[in-house]
């Protein structure tokens, strides 16, 4: 699996929602994207890519693009 | 309680948009409230985190005005139910609320507007309200059950007395909003420190969210208070890494926090120079119950602390005699000027008077050390608590057999994490999703399993310990 796949697979599943809908997503743009989801969501990406995000990066990944952008300081192409 | 020893010039909130309100506007806002709105009215007040909200808080109880404070973002027709049940002669909502309320309701009309809120008027006709009942507070918000626990004036002046003493507070306060007004804990935290002419400090933002720690930083906020499950998120959130001088004192009910985290947090406490108090309390209660002192945190962490100033614990055994070996569980009582008056069920138990005198059977099962410290070892009662909310397990099955009828179902389960089980099989995922949006709790805290029969005794009672002995059984 590429880590793009890797990455929208962890959206889909936290968060039960279609891969379509991924393109605009933010946080609190849907019910399952509230705190507990974005617990859910930096543990499934933590254990995924084995790396640990700092504070601000937790809080700053409120959309699926701008995770990505996050990713590439941890060396994690997408 | 809100006018009276408070710098009038002193700021009482700040929200995180930018605006504020100073105390004295928070009594002229009160003023213009009296003469809009007959003393006794029973008012649903729609809570967020703002300053219209907080306005129409402390108006209501100044002038003797009954509301009932319930999540601004309450599922619809839970609120239709309550409404239909209790018959508030008014509503307190935000100004975004209003449009909706108003093409579902034409016969509500605005009479007053203030800091983005609007009263609206209903067309029902006022009933009864006991001479010393303050406020409302719903038990299970999320279930929307009608059933509330009735508050007086001397439950919310004693507790925020109360608080006031062990946490030292003073006007220099500025706590920070993380959980609703509408929710006893939340609501503890703004009477203790408005009591004070502290300043709160108002958002909706949540932990995981940039705004939230941006407003913490430039407002400088000294406090926050936390369930358990805030403090996973803050350990998850590299906390003990962040650089926040401005923050003195955290604080933690709504549940039984792990051992393990208590004791992290207190180290963290200790060695920043911070203080952390874990505290025990209900809406029976009007908040709270006991703390345990902050220098204390480490060496006794996994206990509840001792008694708030004024109230008294006591263990009693199932024939209803009191412990007083140490290490011995019983159930808590506890006893003291902040026991409510008692609950309503129905719009006629409003005008009902004290019915607890001061003394709560807490439900909570505890041990004492020999210190004199106590530890909450379990539950009697039918509930769990998912991230803070406390959920009645009756009351989600009942709602659960009225949405889907033709299958049975039973839940149980611990803290932060429901078990549904039900007899239809391809009703998993609905279930899941239904249960969820009502509540409005996130879907991951609800496990929803499938069982060909629910156990039951001859009598029609579900046997839940032999529900879970089913399950477990299934799986090995």
């Amino acid at each position: 699996m590429t880590n793009l796949e890797k990455y929208t697979q962890i959206f889909t599943t936290v968060f039960e929602i279609e891969e379509s809908k991924l393109k605009d997503l933010e946080y609190q743009g849907i019910k399952a994207w509230d705190s507990v989801g974005h617990m859910s969501l930096i543990s499934e990406i933590e254990d995924c890519f084995d790396i640990m995000l700092d504070t601000d990066d937790i809080i700053e990944l409120s959309t699926f693009e701008k995770g990505k952008e996050i990713l590439k300081k941890y060396d994690i192409e997408i | 309680m809100f006018f009276n020893k408070q710098d009038k010039n002193a700021f009482a909130a700040i929200q995180d948009n930018g605006e504020c309100i100073t105390y004295n506007q928070l009594k002229e806002a009160s003023q213009s409230m009296s003469g809009q709105i007959p003393k006794r009215s029973l008012v649903f007040s729609l809570c967020e985190n703002s300053i219209g909200s907080l306005v129409g808080y402390t108006s209501f109880l100044d002038n003797q005005i009954v509301p009932l404070l319930l999540d601004s973002g309450l599922d619809q027709e839970l609120l239709a139910h309550l409404i239909e049940v209790y018959q508030p002669g008014y509503l307190w909502v935000s100004d975004q609320k209003k449009a909706d309320l108003l093409k579902q309701h034409p016969e509500y009309h605005q009479t007053l507007e203030a800091y983005n809120y609007t009263l609206l008027k209903t067309t029902y006709e006022p009933s009864p309200l006991y001479e010393d009942l303050a406020l409302l507070l719903t038990t299970s918000g999320s279930t929307g059950s009608p059933k509330l626990v009735r508050q007086s004036y001397k439950n919310i002046q004693s507790n925020a007395e109360a608080i006031v003493e062990y946490l030292e507070i003073t006007d220099r306060e500025r706590p920070i909003t993380t959980l609703p007004m509408n929710y006893t804990y939340g609501l503890s935290i703004i009477n203790s420190h408005l009591y004070k002419g502290a300043t709160i400090l108002l958002s909706n933002k949540g932990l995981m969210q940039k705004e939230f720690w941006t407003f913490f930083k430039k407002e400088e906020a000294t406090s926050f208070g936390g369930v358990p499950y805030t403090y996973e998120m803050l350990k998850r959130l590299r906390f003990f890494r962040m650089d926040l001088p401005s923050l003195k004192t955290m604080t933690q009910a709504g549940g039984k926090l792990s051992p393990e985290l208590h004791k992290e947090f207190a180290q963290y406490a200790q060695e920043h120079q911070k203080r952390f108090y874990v505290m025990y309390g209900q809406t029976e209660a009007t908040a709270r119950m006991s703390y345990l002192p902050y220098k204390d945190s480490l060496r006794k962490y996994g206990s509840m602390g001792i008694a708030i100033p004024g109230g008294k614990f006591s263990l009693i055994d199932v024939d209803e005699k009191e412990i007083t070996e140490p290490e011995i569980t019983g159930e808590l009582v506890y006893q003291g000027p902040n026991v409510t008056l008692g609950y309503a069920e129905e719009r006629e138990d409003l005008a009902k008077g004290d019915e607890n005198n001061g003394i709560l059977t807490t439900g909570d099962m505890a041990k004492r050390d020999k210190d004199g410290y106590y530890y909450i070892v379990g539950r009697k009662k039918r509930f769990i608590k998912i991230f803070g909310n406390r959920v009645n397990l009756d009351e989600t099955e009942r709602m659960l057999k009225t949405a889907f009828e033709d299958m049975e179902c039973a839940c149980s389960g611990v803290d932060d994490k429901m078990k549904i089980y039900i007899t239809d099989e391809t009703k998993k995922e609905i279930v899941k999703k239904y249960v969820s949006e009502k509540t409005g709790i996130h879907f991951s805290a609800f496990d929803v399993k499938h069982i060909s029969e629910i156990p039951k005794n001859e009598a029609g009672k579900t046997l839940y310990i032999k529900l879970e002995e089913t399950v477990n059984a299934l799986i090995d």
